[in-house]
This record gives C-alpha cells, sequence and structure tokens, in this order.
C-alpha cells in the first residue's frame, strides 16, 4: 500500500515536472550578451554601441596609434611614430631609424581594407532603422551618425586603395556553396567618392548644428568631410592628368579630368556653408595674445572657446582613453619619464618653409654673403619675424616647455675650428686655457645616435601637452586630436575657388588663416605653390602630407629618391615641387673664444643626422596601395592596382 | 600470456618506428628557371631590385604570384616546382617594351618548366646606352657614350634626363651612389656623343676602385635603363 502509494507520488511528480516545455527549460536569456532587440530598445545603450563604432575610426595619424590592421597585418603603430614620416621629422628612437634608412615605401603601405567594419556600421544602420522603442529624433541622429561615420571610413579607403567595393547593406551568406552574389567589384574611384558626398549631403541635415559639440559627428562634421573629399576628387581629377601611368582602364583609380570643375564647385559650396555660419558658429581661434602660444592652443583648448576644432577624437585622463604622445616626445631634460622622451624631432626642410613676416621665403641665415658664421645672442634669434606658427609647431632651442628651457646645443665652436664637445651632457670636459670641467652639450641633444632626444635641433611643440604630470606612463595625456578644424575648411575653400578661377575670393579665405598666424600683409597674388605651401605649414602633422601629395600627383616628385645636398635644402624654398628626401638638422653650437666680440654667441649649422642613410622615393605603384592576395583570391573580381 | 603481451609492445614499437621513418613535409622546389632580359642578346640594364618578374602556376588555391625582380645586368633566377607557368611584367614596369596582347595590355608567356632551364626574355627597349668609354683623371671621372633610340615608332618616347652615377659597391643606381652627374635632355646636342663627368668624394675606408654606370631617364616612365656595370681604378 505504502509502496504504491509512493510510485503514484512519483509517477504524478513526474508528470507535473514535465508539463514545462523543453524549449522553456533549454531557451535561458543569454547573461553576458545583450540581444539586438534589447540594445535597439534604449538610446543609452546604442550609444555604446555607436561608441565602438566611433572608436575603430581609421586616421592616417593617431596621438594613441594605430592597431594592427587585418587581412594585410599592417604591424601596430606607436602614436608618435605615425607623425614621422616624410622627413618633415627625424625620428629619434633606434628602433624607428628605419624611417629613414629605407629608399622608399613598400606598395603595401598604408593599406587598410577593414570591410568587418563596414558590415558592422550596416548593421547597426539596418537595426537602428527596424527599432520600434526609440524616439524618433534618437533613431534619426543615431541613424545619421552611423552614415557619417561609414561614409568617412569610405573616405579613407578610396584616398589610399582608390575605388574600392561600395556595400551598403549587411551581406548574408546562403549555405548555397556558391558566393559569387556576395562578390563585388571595385567601384570607380570618382564613385566612392560621390558617395562620400552624397552621404554627407543627405545626413548634415539630421546632424545637430552645434558647434559645442566635437566628438560626435555634427553637421559641421559631415560638411567639412563633404568639402574635403570634394576638394581631393577635384584635384585628382585634374592633376592626375600629369600622370596617365597612375590609372586604370575602368577608372577604379583615376577620375577623368573633365569632372573637376563639378568636384571644386561642390567643395566651395559645402565649406562655405560652414563659413557662412550654417553649421554653427565656428571661427578661427584667436584667443591668446603670443601667436604661437595661440596656434599651439588650438590643440591644446578643450573649453567652449575653441570654436576652431570640428570633429576631434578626444580623450580622458584617468578614463582608460590616453595617449603616449607627451610622454614620447617631451623635451629630454623636461622629461617626467627618465629616458622615454624625445622621440619627434621636426625636421629643418619643415623649419625653414615658415615664411618671413614680409610674406618672402628664407633659409634659415647661418652665414652671411661672405660665408662666415652669423652668431646669435639668444639662439631663439635666428627664427624671429617668421611666420608664428613655426614656434607654435616646433619647440625651437632655448623655446620654452612646462616653465623650462630646452638646452639644445651640439657643442662649443673654438676659435681654431675645431668643436668641443662629448656623447653626453652629463660628460664633462675643460675648455682650453681652464682646468674647470664644464658641460659642453646640450642636456636636449642634438648628439648623434642618441636617441629619445633630438638629432635634428628641434622637438615638436603640437599636440604636447603642458599640464602636470602629462609625460608620465601612468597618467599620459588627453589632448584631443582634431580631425576636422576651421581653418583648414578655409584652406579648402581657398583652393577650390582658386582652381574654379575665383582668386578673388580664394585669397579672402587664405589671408584669414596666414593673418592669424601674423602674416598681416594680405596676398595680393595666389599661386598654386603658395596653397601648397599653406596647407604644409598650417596643417603639418595633422594627417595630410601623404593624401595632399597624392592628390596633387606631387608624390614623386618631392620624394624622387635622390639624397639631398645642403644648397639644395636652402634653394626653392616655396616651391611646390622642391625636392624632400631627407630630413636634415640645424644644430646651434656655442662660440668659445674669449678674445672675440662674439665669445659666448650661438652660430648655427646645417647637420644630416648621421642615422639618415636612405633617401625617400615614392614611385609610381605608390600612389595607389596594394590589394593583397588575400583579397584577389577570395572575390576574382577585383582588380589589381596599376604600375604593380 | 605475459611473454606474448611484450611480444605485442615490441611489434607495436617495430611497426610505428618503421611507419614513421616516411618525411611528412614536402619537399622543396628544385627546378631553378633563369635567364637575362635581353634585346637583340644586348644586355637591358636596369636598377636592382626594382622591376619585377611574376610567375602564376594556375590551378592551385590561391591566385598569388611567384614575385621576383630582375638584378642589374637583367638577370633573373627563381627556383620552382616542375610544371606549367605562366610570366610576366606587370604593365607599367620597366623601361621597355614586352609583347602586347589583343587589348594593348602585356601578354603573357607560357613557362613549362622540367627540370634546371635557361630562358632569356626579349623585350625592347626605348633606349640604351652604348659605348660607354670611362676616363679617369686623379679622382675626376668622365664619360662618353651614345644613346640610342631603339623605339622609333608612334610608340616612341623621349628621354628626360641622363646620369652617370659612381658607388663604392656594384649596387649604383640614383638611389645608390656616392656621386652622380646630370645631364637635361634639352641640353643633349649630340645623342651619339655625351659627356658627363663626376668627381669621386674620399671614401673610407679607403679603395682605389669604384663602380660607375649610366642611367638614361625616359620621360613618363619610372625605371631607368642602365648601361653595363663598369669598375674602374682611379
Amino acid at each position: 500500500m505504502n509502496k504504491l502509494y509512493i510510485l503514484t507520488l512519483f509517477a504524478a511528480l513526474l508528470v507535473t515536472g514535465s508539463c514545462k516545455k523543453d524549449s522553456d527549460f533549454l531557451d535561458v536569456p543569454p547573461k553576458q550578451v545583450i540581444p539586438e532587440e534589447v540594445a535597439f530598445s534604449d538610446p543609452a545603450l546604442v550609444l555604446s554601441v555607436l561608441g565602438d563604432l566611433y572608436n575603430r575610426q581609421r586616421d592616417f595619424s593617431s596621438l594613441d596609434g594605430l592597431e594592427e590592421e587585418k587581412p594585410y597585418i599592417t604591424p601596430a603603430e606607436p602614436g608618435w611614430r605615425t607623425f614621422a614620416d616624410f622627413n618633415e621629422a627625424f625620428p629619434s628612437e633606434a628602433g624607428s631609424y628605419f624611417i629613414v634608412q629605407r629608399s622608399g615605401w613598400g606598395y603595401g603601405e598604408w593599406a587598410i581594407w577593414n570591410y568587418g567594419y563596414i558590415r558592422d556600421l550596416n548593421l547597426f544602420i539596418e537595426r537602428a532603422t527596424a527599432a520600434t522603442k526609440l524616439l524618433d529624433a534618437d533613431k534619426t541622429r543615431f541613424i545619421a551618425e552611423a552614415r557619417f561615420l561609414r561614409a568617412n571610413y569610405y573616405f579613407e579607403l578610396v584616398k589610399r586603395m582608390g575605388g574600392v567595393p561600395l556595400i551598403t547593406n549587411s551581406q548574408q551568406y546562403d549555405y548555397s556553396g556558391n558566393v559569387t552574389n556576395l562578390q563585388v567589384a571595385r567601384s570607380k574611384e570618382s564613385e566612392i567618392y560621390d558617395f562620400v558626398i552624397a552621404e554627407a549631403e543627405a545626413v548634415k541635415g539630421m546632424l545637430p548644428a552645434d558647434a559645442s559639440q566635437k566628438s560626435r559627428a555634427t553637421k559641421g562634421a559631415a560638411l567639412a568631410m563633404e568639402a574635403r573629399a570634394a576638394l581631393y576628387a577635384g584635384s585628382i581629377a585634374k592633376y592626375g592628368a600629369s600622370t596617365p601611368q597612375v590609372a586604370l582602364p575602368g577608372n577604379e583609380v583615376g577620375i577623368p579630368s573633365g569632372m573637376a570643375p563639378a568636384y571644386y564647385t561642390k567643395a566651395l559650396t559645402a565649406a562655405e556653408e560652414i563659413i557662412n555660419g550654417s553649421a554653427g558658429g565656428y571661427q578661427l581661434y584667436k584667443i591668446l595674445p603670443d601667436l604661437a602660444d595661440n596656434f599651439a592652443s588650438i590643440f591644446l583648448d578643450k573649453s567652449s572657446v575653441n570654436q576652431e576644432s570640428i570633429f576631434v577624437e578626444d580623450f580622458k585622463v584617468n578614463s582608460g582613453k590616453v595617449h603616449g604622445f607627451t610622454t614620447n616626445n617631451q623635451p629630454f631634460s623636461i622629461s617626467d619619464e627618465g629616458l622615454d622622451a624625445g622621440r619627434l624631432n621636426p625636421s629643418l626642410n619643415l623649419v625653414e618653409s615658415f615664411e618671413k613676416l614680409d610674406n618672402t621665403y628664407a633659409p634659415i641665415a647661418t652665414k652671411d654673403g661672405a660665408g662666415n658664421p652669423i652668431y646669435y645672442a639668444d639662439q631663439l634669434d635666428i627664427f624671429a619675424g617668421r611666420d608664428a606658427r613655426l614656434a607654435g609647431t616646433v619647440l625651437l632651442p632655448n623655446g620654452l616647455f612646462k616653465g623650462k628651457h630646452v638646452d639644445i646645443w651640439a657643442g662649443y665652436q673654438l676659435a681654431d675650428g675645431s668643436i668641443l664637445t662629448s656623447d653626453d651632457a652629463s660628460r664633462l670636459k675643460p675648455l682650453p686655457g681652464t682646468n674647470v670641467d664644464v658641460q659642453v652639450v646640450g642636456k636636449d641633444g642634438p648628439i648623434n645616435g642618441q636617441e629619445f632626444r633630438t638629432q635634428s635641433g628641434f622637438y615638436i611643440r603640437k599636440y604636447l601637452d603642458p599640464a602636470v604630470g602629462s609625460g608620465r606612463r601612468g597618467r599620459q595625456s588627453d589632448v584631443a586630436f582634431i580631425r576636422y578644424r576651421y581653418a583648414e575648411v578655409l584652406l579648402n575653400a581657398a583652393e577650390a575657388a582658386f582652381e574654379l578661377g575665383r582668386t578673388g575670393t580664394a585669397l579672402g579665405y587664405i589671408n584669414q588663416v596666414r593673418a592669424r598666424a601674423g602674416l598681416t600683409t594680405p596676398l595680393t597674388v595666389l599661386t598654386f605653390d603658395r596653397i601648397v605651401h599653406e596647407r604644409r605649414v598650417e596643417l603639418v602633422f595633422e594627417g595630410h602630407t601623404l593624401y595632399d601629395m597624392k592628390r596633387w600627383r606631387l608624390a614623386h616628385l618631392v620624394w624622387d629618391g635622390a639624397s639631398m645636398t645642403v644648397s639644395q635644402l636652402q634653394t626653392n624654398i616655396g616651391s611646390a615641387t622642391k625636392r624632400n628626401t631627407q630630413p636634415f638638422g640645424l644644430w646651434p653650437y656655442k662660440y668659445y673664444n674669449p678674445a672675440s666680440p662674439d665669445n659666448g654667441k650661438w652660430l648655427f649649422k646645417e647637420v644630416l643626422p648621421a642615422a639618415v642613410t636612405g633617401a625617400s622615393r615614392f614611385q609610381f605603384g605608390n600612389y595607389y596601395s596594394t590589394i593583397n592576395n588575400e583579397v584577389l583570391s577570395a572575390n576574382p573580381k577585383i582588380v589589381k592596382q596599376p604600375n604593380q | 600470456m605475459n611473454k606474448l603481451k611484450i611480444h605485442y609492445i615490441f611489434l607495436l614499437a617495430l611497426l610505428t618506428g618503421v611507419s614513421a621513418c616516411k618525411k611528412d613535409n614536402y619537399e622543396a622546389p628544385s627546378s631553378t628557371l633563369n635567364g637575362h632580359i635581353v634585346y637583340k642578346g644586348e644586355e637591358i640594364g636596369l636598377e636592382y631590385n626594382q622591376v619585377p618578374v611574376e610567375l602564376y602556376q594556375p590551378g592551385f588555391g590561391k591566385v598569388g604570384a611567384i614575385a621576383g625582380t630582375f638584378a642589374q645586368d637583367g638577370a633573373y633566377s627563381t627556383l620552382l616546382f616542375d610544371g606549367n607557368y605562366k610570366l610576366i611584367i606587370p604593365n607599367g614596369q620597366g623601361p621597355f617594351q614586352w609583347r602586347q596582347n589583343a587589348a594593348g595590355g602585356r601578354d603573357t608567356l607560357s613557362v613549362t618548366v622540367k627540370g634546371n632551364q635557361t630562358l632569356d626574355l626579349e623585350a625592347v627597349p626605348y633606349f640604351l646606352i652604348r659605348n660607354a668609354v670611362y676616363t679617369v683623371n686623379a679622382r675626376s671621372v668622365s664619360a662618353t657614350f651614345r644613346a640610342d633610340q631603339i623605339i622609333t615608332d608612334a610608340s616612341a618616347k623621349t628621354i628626360e634626363r641622363i646620369n652617370l652615377y659612381i658607388n663604392k659597391t656594384q649596387f649604383v643606381s640614383a638611389a645608390d651612389n656616392i656621386a652622380a652627374a646630370e645631364i637635361a635632355a634639352a641640353a643633349i646636342t649630340n645623342p651619339a656623343m655625351i659627356n658627363l663627368s663626376a668627381t669621386v668624394p674620399a671614401i673610407t675606408p679607403t679603395q682605389n676602385y669604384v663602380f660607375v654606370r649610366i642611367g638614361l631617364k625616359i620621360a613618363g616612365v619610372e625605371d631607368m635603363i642602365f648601361s653595363p656595370l663598369q669598375k674602374i681604378t682611379l
């Protein structure tokens, strides 16, 4: 009886227990993954998804470095090194001397092909579009931001690779074993630019017109991207005619020259939309009385008074998103971190290209007409009377950083012509006729082969963070990287107007940028060389150099692989085709001759740092980076780049 | 029983040993394909490591090229497996014309590799530097030579400049030189009699010889064409 009772109870339990559906039992909501419908139901969650997409943007130069790029297997790059190439600077780190020792670039250099990112952007756009629980205003803005990021990445692709497959929806594989419907051929180069321009036009109205919004896409950012893209397309169309070799028959590379005026017109229209204030109150940064400090502050000031920066990659101390640019590049003797310092050394090539205040070009005067050295009482005197952007971009000998003067000098020049120096500032030597050991070389260099201190005679000032502790590895720096800023918009407008023959308009824009730098005598004649020069001095170390030289088809002329002499360095300054294949330095020496009135004064010598053994050579095959065999094998519709 | 077990173990060990004798890796390619790029038997001088030659073997998975480059004297050499290959010098490379296909692109050359073989490639250069004679006076090297235009039909190109390059090693080009001289196309009055001279700077460590070549840059063509390398004693 008892047994029967137990059995019945057991059976009953079994039956009731099994009443729960199997699917309920197996279907446990995941705890680590937020499902799509949940993620797209709350604006805060959508924003965090979008935040990841913002973080994955690709810039040419990046303060916190570049991640490894697949499928290209381009190794990860430290932040400072992404600014170091093209002979605008010397890399003072033994592991990076290859930049000045190689005789050119590989065809695969600068290649990117991150269609995984594009797929994620496409998925985001599709899911946000399908979301039902978001407010319409939020939804519109999120979608517009993702479309902006997608267009910006296609712009980055087309600059490096030319026409690429244009994929604007998330492709699905149907498991049929046949993938031909997923293989997309390369678009024409012009079609990708058209896509970028059209997307910018489409989303600009959906984005806020707010100049204080800088790290999220705004109307200003969309228009700035549009102006730059249209300008690039216009110049490739115009100047591509001079290099017919750099083209493919299907126009995947190369834009027909007839399309140039239409692109320039679009560039000018988009830039003027920002200039006339319809995207928010952007203007040039003119806050500090000292023009050089003012120029440096554009990159440091993140407060609302900075209405120049339009779209930035922002950083924040103690948040985890910080960068070591200041740690890597701070002057050696002012370093917060011992040996971690001084890597990026601007070259004399760049320094001498900053013009004098009367709008003329001149080499840095080291010798008088008779060939005798000129003696200067203060090291800074030799750079006096130049464009304020020089001291704003470059930390000059005896310049100030964090309240201290940098100590840059290569040794004593003695009366008999010989030089007294040593291989470290702590190694003291007596001057002739004395027996007291004194310091005979600067604490900040230059000494050939001594890494982490300048070997060119200059340090970088752009982005160098004067905040306390910015040079420590533990704290690092949160100076923002500016992707688009108002001065570039003005220069884009000036170039587009110039190419359209509207020189008066162009002069109006370019003179605004120049006046801010202290060049108050306005230009009255505008030439192509002037535009090339102005972009170089205003936008150096902002990731423009390569793309500008490419779109003007100047790269193979400027970097022609021939080594340089000092006399070549000092002539033709301001010419767009001036050779720039090796980074020179300018080394200060202290004159020691107690009998002379010039005793204790400074003289300077042009020096090619000993590590510079190569000369940059840009070949036709470098204009568009290789599409590698992985991609070519996976998709036979893709045509190879020309000249490779 | 116990004895039997030991037997089995021995047998198993022996079998494993025997079967493991077979190597599990592939043989390396062993057939050499080499030769020069020539014009009617005459050397076409190139810059070291600049003009590529690509071999494709269709039918094996991925489509990448087996890439090599020509040496200074136009020599190339590759190690291959026996089989059928297609050889091409990519578009826009080299200071010469290569056989064209009907579409106007460069044509491939079918190559069957079976054992070692030498295959000279025939191309037509736009120009050739001939009869280079070098004279040395102290440390000054002067060269006299002829620049012969080989292609004179509609596809002819013009000279951009001619350079004399001197280096202390046998790699002599625009990228590798210790002394150079240049003459622009406009300054050439008689292409059959061109003079260039350059002074050799002091070399450390001291050596009493240098290598010289003359390079000709063709307008619109990236690669220069060079005269044969010559070692001269100072």
